[in-house]
């Protein structure tokens, strides 16, 4: 079936402003969006700029807005959008149009590339690696039972796509809040019995900009390509948080 | 404008191999990774069965067996110490990776998990072993993540969409690398005593394939047009689960678990082909009984045509098992093929996975093609053939090796660059690069990559794939050549200098054309059947001949063959039964 795609593109070199560009390409049911903009790049117009790498939903390169919605153009088929004609084998309702559009509250480098960095440097800010909490074994592994292990489970799914950074609402009134990818890598070490967990993060994730301005407003649940319940795991942050404080009688950044 | 930096180590690519090597180098030298992706974007991460080590958590294991098997799996190609130190390392490295944060999961007893894998085996080959160390399904994403973390712990410098263009020799010396900055398509010239080459597989080459898009072969391309030979590049490893037409991994773990093959009969067909490891024999093996039930006519349409397909079956496993040991597999199934392998099989064809082939190193990751070892110059992980592999890797041995070679490469350079001198490399040395990135642009009104990238791997897929023959082999080399020809009329479209992908990519599949000619014409060469290299017209393997290395330096467009021994210095050949 032919379908239009309806690309956001902006190249800061020569554009003042975003425009939309429409490029009409034959696809499969099955084909993923991702495929379409291969065909696009690789036949039609090389100008075009977006990431990509593993094509199959492990890598986090391909993000992007798919009719307003985060999702990862590898990840998305089709089929998930356009309905078919059983019996032409054409889109069912057309001109079948895809709107795609960059993500948001990062900027726009060219196209569907955006800047990750200043992504990245939250993520780097809240120790996103391991902080033994006992002296390293002697010979073989730290012992850590199967329900011990399942506690941080969604966490480590991560791959830092940044779907719910540009989906989350908070971000549009209050840039510097670090957002939820950060603190899902947080709480990755924080629920694991290994690590020292809170204490050498608090620094960050209990102040103004860390896990309070948070309003579970679940988008980054919504959008997360990888099923994980961010707003549960930014919950349950804050509620360690409080129980770290309330024990030792001080007050949380958000009680303050 | 040319920018010019000096650092004493360099390391090209950030996967498993290029940040292990960079933790270990960055304890001396000062040391810049060098990526064309962003931080954890390589294809490490779509690693997903699990790490071959002998820690013996779930019954009796030994690395002597680890590495019989590994030797074995290779068909006896396999350099025998290079795979010894591979099997007794792994232990240690595991312990480092967990002792690291890496969340493996766990036995009741709070022990790193295991599980049994294709050509692992207890008593040299008496059955299967749970050997392989897994973190659900994605434990190659959990080392990747873990090896980026600590590297974020130790503030290793990261140089990210630097794509790498040249390397930089005096005689056998390393000097640096051109790099080709992605955000200001600048060059750049780094220069440094030191430089590694992880640049990971060359899987899109092929038409169906498990590879990641920038698995394109970078490092072993840069090396062959400096002149250097590529080891053993016939040996190509075609994983026998791929998702039907979309070459996406289902991992070996499925069968680990006990999932089983079936024809369109609904027979359960490995145990005709390997009575005693059954669906875990290797994986060339599987991959071969899967075709030829569907040349038989058994595969699932029964065309007969090479892209017919068979079940993988994991459905009388249950949905516990299915959810908690291969989520992610689960998760791929729905999403690409609408398929709940908890209640119906997975549709699964040979998908291209592996070279274990490359650059050719010695066991500290040096360049050495065995006769000159390169100063300064080194590989580790799947751009590198040590060789550990041989002519068919077995399942999990890739994660190992990027760890083992991957730290061993690290820890020599971290020795090499304190006696080393600095070379000296300025502007001058990114001329060539220059010139041809100049000519590229100035091309007017070309062609467009698609057309020869799809071409080239239509040829290889279909003429240098599971089984093989001498004149498809030579059309293959011919109509590569050709396709290098049409190559030099590819223009770009995209004349902005900043975040301009389309010249990442016209670079891309010019090193997958010449690896593809250095494969095919290897290939041609190698006139018996060996491990994942199987030929109609030559079917048995010939130790008399072919128990040696194929060394193939490109020159031009020919491609000129040499030899190097293998070290069969443990275990004596044997013929290769499971």
């Amino acid at each position: 079936m032919n379908v239009t795609l309806a690309i956001k593109r902006f190249n800061p070199e020569t554009d003042s402003e975003p425009r939309i560009q429409n490029y009409t390409v034959e696809v499969q049911p099955t084909d993923r969006i991702l495929d379409a903009l291969i065909n696009i790049t690789q036949n039609q117009d090389g100008t075009l700029g977006y990431r990509r790498s593993c094509a199959h939903g492990v890598c986090g390169s391909d993000a992007m807005r798919i009719n307003g919605k985060e999702k990862l153009a590898c990840k998305t088929l089709f089929q998930d959008l356009v309905d078919q004609n059983p019996e032409t084998g054409n889109a069912a309702a057309a001109p079948a149009t895809i709107e795609i559009e960059p993500l948001r509250h990062m900027a726009v480098q060219k196209d569907l590339m955006v800047d990750q960095g200043p992504f990245f440097a939250k993520f780097r800010a809240v120790k996103p690696y391991f902080v033994p909490a006992a002296a390293t074994p002697e010979r073989g592994e730290y012992i850590q039972s199967p329900e011990e292990r399942e506690l941080f489970d969604e966490a480590t799914k991560c791959i830092n796509c940044a779907a719910c950074y540009s989906a989350c609402p908070i971000l549009d009134k209050n840039p510097d809040f670090i957002g939820p990818q950060a603190i899902v890598n947080a709480a990755r070490f924080i629920f694991d019995s290994r690590d020292a967990g809170l204490e050498p993060r608090l620094d960050v994730l209990d102040t103004k900009d860390g896990v309070w301005p948070c309003e579970s407003h679940f988008e980054c649940t919504r959008v997360c390509p990888r099923d994980i319940k961010i707003t549960k795991l930014i919950n349950f942050t804050k509620r360690e948080i409080k129980k770290y404080r309330a024990a030792r009688g001080e007050e949380t950044a958000e009680q303050k | 404008m040319i920018l010019v930096q000096e650092f004493d180590a360099i390391i090209v690519g950030a996967g498993g191999a290029g940040l292990y090597a960079a933790l270990e180098a960055s304890t001396t030298a000062r040391t810049a990774v060098v990526s064309k992706l962003y931080p954890q974007r390589s294809h490490t991460g779509a690693a997903q069965g699990g790490i071959g080590a002998a820690l013996g958590n779930v019954e009796e294991d030994s690395p002597e067996w680890h590495a019989f098997d590994t030797v074995k799996g290779g068909d006896y190609l396999v350099d025998q110490q290079a795979a010894r130190i591979l099997a007794e390392d792994a232990v240690r490295a595991v312990y480092d990776l967990e002792n690291r944060g890496l969340p493996f999961s766990r036995l009741p007893d709070g022990k790193i998990a295991q599980r049994r894998f294709g050509g692992h085996t207890h008593h040299f080959g008496e059955g299967p072993v749970h050997r392989s160390c897994y973190a659900a399904d994605r434990t190659g994403h959990m080392i990747l993540q873990t090896l980026y973390q600590q590297c974020v712990k130790n503030d290793v410098q990261f140089f990210d969409e630097y794509q790498v263009v040249d390397l930089l020799l005096e005689g056998t010396t390393v000097r640096g690398v051109v790099l080709f900055e992605l955000k200001t398509g600048e060059l750049h010239v780094f220069r440094a005593k030191a430089v590694l080459f992880a640049t990971g597989g060359t899987g899109r080459m092929f038409k169906i394939t498990s590879n990641a898009i920038s698995n394109t072969g970078d490092g072993p391309a840069i090396l062959a047009r400096a002149g250097i030979p590529m080891e053993d590049m016939e040996f190509y490893q075609f994983h026998p689960t791929g998702i039907l037409g979309m070459g996406i991994l289902i991992t070996e773990g499925v069968r680990g678990e006990g999932g089983i093959l079936k024809n369109s009969k609904g027979e359960h067909f490995m145990e005709t082909y390997a009575p005693t490891m059954l669906d875990l024999a290797p994986r060339d093996m599987v991959s071969r009984a899967i075709m030829t039930e569907v040349l038989a006519g058994r595969g699932i349409r029964g065309d007969r045509k090479i892209d017919d397909y068979v079940w993988l079956d994991a459905s009388h496993l249950g949905r516990d098992v299915v959810e908690q040991k291969i989520p992610d597999i689960a998760d791929f199934c729905r999403t690409y093929l609408g398929v709940d392998p908890a209640e119906k099989p997975m549709p699964v064809q040979p998908t291209a996975h592996y070279a274990m082939g490359g650059i050719p190193t010695d066991v500290d990751g040096r360049v050495d093609t065995g006769k000159v070892v390169y100063e300064g110059l080194y590989a580790a992980g799947e751009a590198a053939c040590v060789s550990v592999h041989g002519a068919n890797r077995l399942g999990t041995n890739s994660l190992v090796d990027l760890i083992v070679y991957g730290r061993r490469a690290g820890r020599h350079i971290a020795e090499y660059v304190k006696n080393a001198s600095s070379p000296a490399a300025g502007e001058a040395d990114a001329d060539r690069a220059r010139e041809q990135l100049q000519r590229l642009r100035n091309r007017k009104g070309g062609r467009h990559v698609g057309p020869i990238m799809e071409r080239m791997q239509e040829v290889m897929m279909e003429k240098v794939g599971v089984y093989r023959e001498q004149k498809e082999m030579e059309a293959a080399a011919a109509d590569v050549r050709k396709l290098r020809e049409e190559f030099q009329e590819v223009a770009v479209q995209d004349h902005g200098a900043g975040f301009n992908s389309e010249v990442l990519q016209i670079m891309e599949l010019e090193n997958l054309l010449d690896l593809s000619l250095i494969t095919a014409e290897s290939a041609a060469n190698r006139t018996e059947s060996r491990g994942a290299h199987s030929r109609k017209d030559f079917p048995e393997r010939d130790d008399e001949t072919w128990l040696r290395h194929t060394m193939a330096t490109l020159k031009g467009d020919q491609v000129v063959i040499d030899y190097k021994p293998v070290d069969v210095s443990i275990w004596e050949p044997k013929p290769r039964t499971y």
